[in-house]
């Protein structure tokens, strides 16, 4: 399974969202590849990827997508990390 | 990679901003005043946030300003602004802004670590409130586990 996290430039906000996204999955036992990416290379990132993780300000710029895009609202979170992960990947 | 070193010249505490291209030009003060940045990538991080919003707002209360690597940057580095007045960047769950932590990075590859670190610290939930009532740099500091 691969998930992607979204932010403008592609790191900085991208990256804390990948590694607290990482520390959710662990804690729902869940295997994924978690890829960060800018605006510009997430279609391509998220081609085959199951999750994209955004901002809500970033949702817009995501376009067409088959992936379950999640909003997170505070990155520092996990247990709001864990909740929506948790639906989406229905475990 | 741990964290960088949070000097004392990094730390703005109890700024007075009237928007949030102000709180950003506080942060790209201090980084300017420590040494890691120029002014022109305080330019880019505004440029960031006129691009794509106020993303950047990543907590309750919290923004994190950043650009890419660039020739700007002249080394990895920290900066932390309180404000005295929050400020709206216009973010939807997380406004208002009252503590900016400014972050630059010379390549981006290798930047990954001490982004976990940070979040290592902000993952506490006390600890934004803590910066908010911070009267000292010191404190602020050894919020982030560091000393002079």
């Amino acid at each position: 399974m691969k998930i992607v996290v979204m932010c403008g430039v592609g790191l900085g906000t991208s990256a804390i969202l990948k590694v607290n996204a990482e520390r959710a999955l662990e804690r729902l036992d869940i295997q994924a590849s978690v890829q960060a990416t800018d605006v510009a290379g997430v279609r391509a990132a998220a081609a085959d990827a199951q999750v994209i993780l955004t901002s809500s300000e970033l949702v817009d710029a995501i376009g067409k997508t088959n992936a379950d895009v999640i909003v997170i609202n505070n990155y520092f979170d996990l247990d709001e990390l864990v909740a929506k992960l948790e639906i989406s990947l229905g475990s | 990679m741990p964290l960088p070193h949070l000097p004392l010249d990094a730390i703005t505490i109890g700024a007075h901003v009237d928007d949030w291209p102000a709180a950003i030009w506080a942060a790209g003060d201090a980084l300017v005043r420590s040494g890691v940045t120029t002014s022109a990538y305080t330019e880019r991080m505004i440029a960031v946030i006129r691009e794509f919003g106020a993303y950047i707002v990543i907590a309750p209360g919290l923004a994190l300003a950043h650009a890419r690597p660039g020739a700007d940057v002249l080394s990895d580095g920290l900066c932390v602004v309180t404000l005295v007045e929050p400020v709206a960047f216009g973010h939807p769950h997380n406004d208002p802004v009252s503590v900016i932590v400014g972050l630059a990075v010379a390549g981006a590859d290798d930047h990954l670590q001490f982004v976990a670190e940070l979040a290592n610290v902000f993952n506490d939930p006390a600890v934004i409130p803590a910066l908010v009532g911070a009267t000292t740099a010191e404190f602020v500091q050894s919020v982030f586990g560091q000393t002079a």
